[in-house]
This record gives structure tokens, sequence and C-alpha cells, in this order.
């Protein structure tokens, strides 16, 4: 597969796994989508609840993860994430609210990219592939 | 030397003269503020004598002849009064100076809140009381010239002569007892008048008993012998009469009108009480001194039938001493007169200050008018018909009785009568629970009792119906309640002891007003408010008190800098300024400024004790007091409502910053409903734009970005609505439609929702009065939510009616509900449940569905309920016969 209209590291394949967790099934289709044909093997999670648990499931590479979620918010995933085994798991957060205040709140929990919606999708991938290199 | 009728006229004339002169020369001496031995204790003993009337001068010898010792309780009592219980006698004169009294009725009326009846109750009594004794008097000059002139005259122009005695008196007293109204209501001209009378007649009695017992019966051996002969020596009284009249006598002492002007209003100085306290008994001993013996020799040598009340005058006459019996007379003419002007003084302002003033004050309509020139010319008007009308009825009284009664008996009836004031005027003076109702109660008991058994008797004495009245005997006079005995005692004691206890029985029963409670202490606690010496408005001990106060109201400061600046006036730098009168006005002037008027002149005067602060004064005090509270109590209004004020600001603050978090709120919300959509949109459209998307998934992403660009175009509608009708900017249609037409318009709208509709569609047929759009709209919302969030595996929707008083719809699913917790917010815009987070639709519906149905008059709410989500819906019926 070729990507001749995107730029992008074309043929070298990143590694590892992207845990997609969103609520919204239209905006998670989109964003599986692109991850998948950059070479990522996606999972998605819709639950804010049970995102933790997915989290030590699947262990990805990046976690892509919505604020508004049904359940548990992003904050408090976030927060999870922290506090567990691997608390230097790159997250990259998504918010819909555009509100200063909730970036400065993920700031302040230590998340490692964030990103208002809509975005392009190279703008996307983009974050995701730089959160992977170490 | 022979004493002719004429001789005698004029030598009484001529005393009389005399006396005119005395008093006339004892007022410009105290008007030039000299003569201070006129204001001296001797002269106020002597002032007292007055007790010792024409009764005592010829009375008390016939008292001898006929009933032996008896008549000493007359002195016994007043001696008692003066050396026992000058205590009472100088907290009496102490409240009188204080409260500047003007007679027994004026500080029996004073005392009970400035009581208007009962001074008027005690100066009738006093009238009727002293009314019989003004007659005695006038009874004795007219007896005493009959026994010179019976010879050359007949009875009618004695009768004459007591007229012309009472005009000549009631012309002394109107000269020198109503000549001024200041001075605190002394008579200096009268006082030294009758001062000189007390030595006339303590002379005369004396000189005649010397002459009986020197020169009759030749010493004072073969006198008690005598006396021992005779039956005046005899033991005849039981103890009760004796401690009956004794007590009588020594209330008299107090009560009497004239000596309660004597010993309170005239006395100018509160220490001569304890000059008279000795010095007055002392006098009424030298008076009885020889009253045994003339009335032994009296009787052993007069002949029988003579008036034993006459014997001071006819034993030195039939012993042919004629100006012995000069003298004898004087001192009788002295006794007389002397109470007749004293006690015509003491009615008199009675009469005037508490009967004719306020009827005269009455009838001008002026109410408490202040002493102005032409008052002060009123009351001395008053004053002299006062007197006139009190000698008329003394003389009138001696024409319709004269010679019926024994002078003594008239004098002890008298006592009784005066005496019933004495419990209201004793207790009043120590305890502050007497009530002016109890007093009036406990006088009126005592004197109708007095008046029925005493006086009555005496002016009536053949009245049948006395003895038992209507048939009853127990009522009768001489044995009332069937009391039995000594007709004197048993009287004083029935009047006196039902008075007493009547009068505290009523003042226990009785609430004092507030006047009296203000006046009550005055008199029960007038040691201790009156403790410093008085008449000094002057000296530093006073002045460091006033600046002390004067700091508590000025400020140290400001207090300090008037006192030495007053001071330096004085020309005493670095001390305390002198308080004189001077400095009081200005520090007063300066307090009023800070304290009201009347405060201020209450406090200077409380310190200073110059003046005593009256009634007015306080009730000023108590009038400030009401404005300063009114104002504070504005004050305190002003502050509670600035604190109210504050409250609803921060209230309204509160709420605004609320309404801030809610736009804030808000417009997140709308962020992300618009972004979430539009994230999708473009992320298909970025991804179908590139050429390598599988055709299947071309078709269904380019279906995901039509949906959600509905998504959106429905978000915005509903934004839109929603403002609208929040702003209230459209108005509704009201149309009368069928409620089964517009169901069934909202569901063929809702489309294909896989929902099992239950209808009653009868039930439905109902007409409400409705904007038929806006109405499918709330039952399309309710449709389409359920079909949305029921979670049933066969979700099925039940729309029940109810017709009543207001049509009721029923929207209920078979799904599990809602969270109790959440109930209260689904009408909340946005308030998307997380369980519908999947269905992609913002939850604007039932916050279109509330605002539409309350502007149609109606309701919808969520109803609680086991099973299942009900929305009821309600609408105002349209009347049957308005449906077609």
């Amino acid at each position: 597969m070729t990507h001749a209209t995107e730029p992008g590291p074309a043929g070298t394949r990143p590694p590892g796994r992207v845990l997609l967790i969103e609520d919204e099934p239209n905006i998670a289709t989109a964003l599986g989508f692109i991850l998948r044909r950059d070479g990522w093997r996606v999972s998605t999670h819709s639950d804010g609840a049970t995102a933790l648990d997915a989290v030590a499931r699947h262990a990805p590479a990046v976690v892509v993860l919505d604020v508004m979620l049904p359940g548990l918010s992003g904050f408090d995933i976030l927060s999870g994430i922290r506090a567990s085994p691997r608390p230097d798991l790159p997250v990259l957060m998504l918010t819909a609210k555009g509100q200063a205040k909730d970036r400065a709140r993920a700031e302040a929990l230590g998340v490692n990219r964030f990103m208002t919606k809509p975005f392009s999708n190279r703008e996307l991938l983009d974050a995701v592939r730089a959160l992977a290199e170490p | 030397m022979t004493l002719t009728f004429n001789l005698l006229v004029a030598i009484c004339l001529g005393y009389v003269a005399f006396l005119f002169a005395v008093a006339f020369a004892g007022e410009r001496q105290s008007a030039r503020g000299r003569g201070g031995w006129l204001r001296g204790p001797t002269v106020y003993t002597l002032s007292l004598s007055i007790y010792c009337t024409a009764w005592t001068f010829y009375g008390a010898v016939g008292y001898a002849a006929r009933s032996g010792l008896e008549f000493m309780t007359i002195y016994l009592g007043p001696t008692i009064v003066f050396v026992g219980w000058w205590w009472f006698l100088r907290k009496l004169v102490r409240i009188g100076r204080a409260e500047r009294v003007t007679s027994i009725a004026d500080i029996v009326s004073s005392r009970y809140g400035k009581s208007t009846s009962l001074a008027v109750i005690v100066t009738l009594l006093a009238v009727v009381g002293t009314t019989p004794y003004i007659a005695l008097q006038l009874q004795s000059i007219t007896l005493a010239f009959g026994v010179f002139a019976a010879p050359e005259t007949g009875g009618a122009d004695l009768d004459g002569l007591a007229l012309w005695c009472a005009v000549g008196l009631a012309v002394f007293t109107i000269l020198f007892g109503t000549r001024r109204l200041d001075m605190g209501e002394r008579h200096e001209g009268i006082v030294s008048a009758i001062a000189v009378e007390a030595v006339v007649k303590l002379v005369a009695l004396l000189s005649v008993g010397a002459f009986v017992v020197w020169g009759l019966n030749d010493g004072i051996g073969p006198t008690r012998a005598a006396i021992a002969a005779g039956p005046v020596a005899d033991w005849t009284a039981t103890p009760g009469r004796w401690a009956g009249l004794i007590l009588v006598s020594g209330a008299a002492v107090i009560c009497l009108p004239r000596m309660f002007q004597v010993l309170v209003v005239e006395n100018s100085d509160e220490r001569h009480l304890v000059t008279a306290s000795w010095a007055f008994p002392a006098y009424l001993m030298a008076m009885c001194l020889f009253v045994v013996p003339i009335a032994a020799t009296g009787l052993a040598r007069m002949p029988d039938g003579a008036n034993p009340d006459l014997f001071v005058l006819t034993l030195p006459l039939a012993e042919g001493q004629d100006g012995l019996a000069l003298l004898a007379f004087l001192g009788g003419f002295s006794s007389a007169t002397s109470m007749v002007i004293v006690a015509s003084v003491a009615l008199a302002t009675m009469l005037s200050n508490h009967v004719v003033m306020p009827v005269w004050l009455a009838w001008q309509g002026q109410g408490r008018a202040s002493i102005s020139g032409d008052v002060r010319a009123v009351v001395l008007r008053a004053r002299r018909i006062s007197i006139l009308v009190v000698l008329a009825m003394g003389y009138l009284y001696f024409l319709t009785t004269g010679g019926t009664a024994a002078l003594a008996s008239i004098g002890l009836i008298s006592f009784v009568g005066i005496a019933q004031v004495l419990p209201t005027l004793a207790f009043g003076l120590f305890w502050t629970g007497a009530t002016r109702l109890g007093a009036a109660a406990g006088i009126l008991t005592g004197f109708a009792i007095w008046g029925w058994t005493m006086l009555l008797p005496v002016l009536l004495p053949d009245a049948g119906f006395l003895a038992a009245p209507f048939g009853i005997g127990w009522l009768g006079s001489f044995s009332l309640f069937g009391m039995t005995g000594d007709p004197l005692v048993t009287a004083a004691i029935l009047s006196l002891g039902l008075n007493t206890f009547v009068f505290c029985l009523v003042s226990l029963a009785t609430q004092p007003t507030p006047m009296e409670r203000l006046q009550a202490p005055r008199f029960v606690h007038v040691f201790d408010r009156t403790a410093r010496p008085r008449g000094h408005r002057g000296g530093t001990v006073q002045a460091d008190e006033l600046l002390i106060m004067a700091q508590r109201i000025l400020g140290a400061r400001e207090a300090q800098d008037f006192f030495f600046a007053e001071a330096r006036r004085q020309g005493r730098a670095r001390d305390l300024p002198e308080t004189t009168p001077d400095l009081l006005d200005r520090l007063e002037r300066r307090l009023a400024g800070s304290v009201g008027a009347a405060t201020a002149h209450a406090m200077v005067s409380g310190i200073t004790g110059g003046t005593a602060v009256s009634v007015e004064d306080l009730l000023a005090v108590a009038d400030e007091t009401a404005q300063i509270m009114e104002y504070s109590a504005r004050l305190e209004a002003q502050s509670v409502e600035l604190t109210r004020t504050t409250r609803e600001l921060r209230e309204a603050n509160r709420k605004l910053t609320a309404l801030g978090r809610q736009k804030d709120a808000f417009l997140s919300q709308v962020s992300h409903e618009l972004r979430t959509p539009m994230t999708s949109i473009r992320a298909f459209s970025e991804i179908l734009r590139e050429e390598d998307v599988p055709e299947a998934d071309r078709a269904r992403y380019a279906g995901i970005i039509l949906e959600e660009s509905r998504r959106l175009t429905r978000l915005l509608d509903d934004l839109l609505d929603l403002a609208v009708l929040e702003s209230g900017q459209v108005e509704l249609e009201r149309v009368t439609v069928s409620l089964r037409d517009v169901i069934d318009r909202a569901l063929v709208a809702s489309g294909e929702t896989g929902l099992r509709i239950e209808r009653d569609r009868d039930a439905e047929a109902v007409d409400v009065e409705a904007d038929p759009d806006r109405l499918a709209q709330v039952f399309i919302n309710l449709v389409t939510n359920a079909a949305r969030y029921c979670d049933a595996d066969r979700p099925a929707l039940r729309i029940r009616v109810d017709v009543a008083e207001t049509v009721t719809i029923d929207v209920s699913d078979n799904g599990g509900g809602i969270d109790p917790e959440a109930r209260d917010l689904i009408f909340e815009k946005f308030a998307r449940l997380d369980r519908g987070a999947a269905t992609g639709r913002a939850g604007l519906g039932l916050a279109i569905c509330r605002e539409v149905m309350a502007r149609l008059g109606g309701s919808i709410e969520y109803v609680a309920a086991s099973r299942g989500t009900t929305f009821r819906v309600r609408l105002p019926r349209v009347a049957a016969g308005a449906a077609a």
C-alpha cells in the first residue's frame, strides 16, 4: 500500500498497536481507518468505565483518548494510566470542547499531546507517530 | 378696776392691732433678709403651739373636772410623736421640703401619682373635720365674752360678736396669708404673730395656775390636799381608752391641716425638729402643769352648775382678780385666733389648689397652664375666697349648733376624723406598694364610719334612725357591727382599723399607675435621694463629680477643656472651677446639646442637689429618651435594610456567576455537539479525497458524511428553535384541534421507529386548543426519544389519554427507565444521558418540549414509575361545544 497523496514515512512500518478510546462510532471508524492504513494495529474501545482494563489488556504503544466518555471521563482514565504499571505510556487526548481549561487540566495530569477536534488526518497520524518514537 | 364689755372689746382690738404690727414687722424683716431668729427653732417650736387651741386652754380644765387625768392623753400623743417618732416627722419634713408640699392634701396627692381625686377627698375630709373646730373657737370667744358681759348684754349680741370675730380673723388671714405666692408657701408674718400668741397663752395659763396654787391654796402642799379631796385625781379611764386617745391625738398632731401647715409647710430648716422634739413636749407639759389644780380648786370653790370649761376665766373673776382674768381672756383669745388663722390658711390652700383652681383651669380650657401673672392673680383670689368660705362655714356651724355640745367632745371628734388620713400618709412614706386606689378606699371607708358613728350623732342627736337604720340594729351608730363599749374608742378603732385594713387590701390588689411608680420611691427613699446637705450649690467636691459626669457625656478631652476654661474664667488656674450657678447653667446648656435639655437639667440637679427633680422633669427626660430610641430604631431599620440589600446583591452576584458558569457550560456543550460531527465529516472527507479507498467503504463513508451533516443541521435548527422559544419572540398558534389528528401526524412524521405503538383512538378523540405543529413536535420528540433510548427486547410505546379538568396524555415505553439522579436533569439543555451517547443526538429535545408546553399553557413532566419511562403531557381542555 502506498500513500501517494499522503506525505509520511511510507514503507517504514511503525511497530505496535494504537488503543483508540472514543465513544462516537463514526469518529472511531474514521480514525481506525486512517491509523490502519498508516500501518498501525488498532483496537477501539467506547466505554470509559472499562477503558483502563483495555489499556492493560492490549498493551498499546500509544493511546488515543477522547475526553467526553460515558462512565469515566478522559481525565480520569489519564490519571489511571499515570498511576498504572506503565505510567509513561504516551497518551494523545482529543476534545471537542475546545476550552483552554481542559487543555491545562490535561497537561497538569501529564498528557503527551492534546488536540482539538476537528483536525486533519495528517496531523493526527504525525502526532501518533511522534509519540510512538522514543 | 372693773371690766366693762366695751373696755374688753377695746382691749381685744388693741391686742389684735398689736398682732397686726407683729405680723407686719415679721414679714418686713423676712422680706429684707433679716430677722434670722424668725426662722429659728424657737419660733418654729412656738408656732407648733397652735396645737393648743381654746379647747386645750379652757377645755382641758373642764375635761379634768369631768374625767380626771384623762385629759393628759391629749398631750401624751403629741409628746410621743415628737420624742419617739421624730424620725417619722423628719421624713415628713424632708419630703415636704423636697417636694415643695403645700398642704396635707398635696402631700397625699403627690405621693399617689398626683391624684386629683385623692386631693379632693383629703380636702373635703379636712374641711368637714375642721369646720366644727373653727366653730368651737368662735364659741369659746363668745363664751368668754359672755362671762364678762353677761350682766349687761343679751345672747343675741354675742352672736353678732362672733360674726365680728370671724370677719376680723378673715381680714387678718387674707392680709398676711395671701400676700404672696412665692417663698414656698411660708408666711413669716403669721408665724411671728402666732409665736407671740403662744407666749401669751402660756404666760396666761401659768399665771392663773400660780394664782390658784399660791394665791388661793397657800402653796403646793395644800393644793395637793385639795386635789386629793376632789374627784379630779380619780383614775377613771380604762387602759384601752388611754391607748386609743393617745393614738388619736398622736395622729392628729401629724394630720391636722393647721399642724401640718406649721410642722411641714412653714418649716425653714429640718434641724429645727431636733429642738422641737424636746421643746414642744416641754411646752405641752407647761400648758398642763396647772390644769389639775385649777380644776380641783374650781370644783371646790365655784358654785354647782358653773361651767368647768370656763374655770380659767371665772376663778380669777370670782376672786376679784380682773387683771389676771383679762390675761386669761387674752390667752384664750390667742389660742382661738391662732388656730383659726392657721387652719383657714391651710384649708384655703387646699381648697384653692385642689378644688377651685382645677375647676377654674378646666373652665378656662387651659389644662396645665404655667403660673403666669394672670393665673397668679386668680390663685390669690381663689385663696381669699376660700378663706372667706372656710370662716363663713365655721360661723354658720357655730350659729346652728352653738352651745349644744361640750367643747371637748367636738375636739376629739375632729381629731378622729382627720386621723383617717394617717394610714394613707404613713404607709405612703414607708411602703412603695401603697396605691392610689387603696388610699382612696381606705380614707373613704374610715371617713364613712367616722361620719356615721361620731359626726352624725353629734350633728343630729335626736335622729332615731341612727340607732338602727332600716331596723338593722348592728348598723346603728352606737353599736356598729355589734361593737359596744366606749363609743369614742370603739369608733376610733373601727374607723382607723377598717381604714388601714381596706387600704392595705386594695393596695395589694391593685397596680400603681406609672406616675405612682415614679412618685413612690421619691417619698419612701427620700433620705437616699437627698442625703447630701441641701441648699449649697457650691464647693469643689461637686465640681469633680460634675466633671466625671460631663466626661461620660462629652468625652474626656472636651469636658476637661470646658472645666479648665471655666476655671480660668474664674481666675482659678490649675484647679477645678467653683460650681457657681453661672457655671452650672453653662454646663447644663453644653450637656443639653448632647442629651437634651431635660436630661441635662436632671443630671446637673441630681449632682448638685440644689433643686428637686420634678416629675415634669422626669417625664421630659422620658420624652427625650423616647425620641432617641425612635432615632436609633430608624438607624437600626436602615442598618437592617442595608444588610438586606447586601444580601440581595450577594445573591444576585451569585446568580450572575452561576449564569456565567451555565453560559460557559452551554457554549462548551454547543462546541462539543458541533465539533463532533464536524470531526467525522472532515476525517471522511479527507479519506474520500484519496483514490485508494475501496468502493464499498467509499459509499459507506459518504453515507456517514451525509448523516453527520444532517445531524449538524438538526442541531442548529434545535438551537435556533430553542433560542426563539426562550426569548418569547414567536407567538404560538392557538387553534382547536383534535388530539387524535395531532398524534396521528406525529407518528407518521417519526417514521419507522421499530416501536410497537399502543393507542386508544377513542379516548384520543378530544379537542384541545394548541398550535398543531408544535404539539406534534412534542410528540415526535417523545416518540423518537423512546425509539432511541428504550432498551427493551421488544420496545413498545403506549399512549394513554385521560380527560378531566385538563387533558392528560401519558407516553410510556417499556424500557429500563431513567436513573433517579438523572430525572431532574433530563429537561435541561444537552442533558444527554450517558446511556444514549451512541445515538449521536444532542439533548435539546426535551428542553424544547418543555418550552413548547409552557407556552401552550400546559406542562410536561417525567412520571416516576416502577418500570419504563413515562412522560406526562397536560393541556387545557376545550369545552365540547367549541369543538364543533
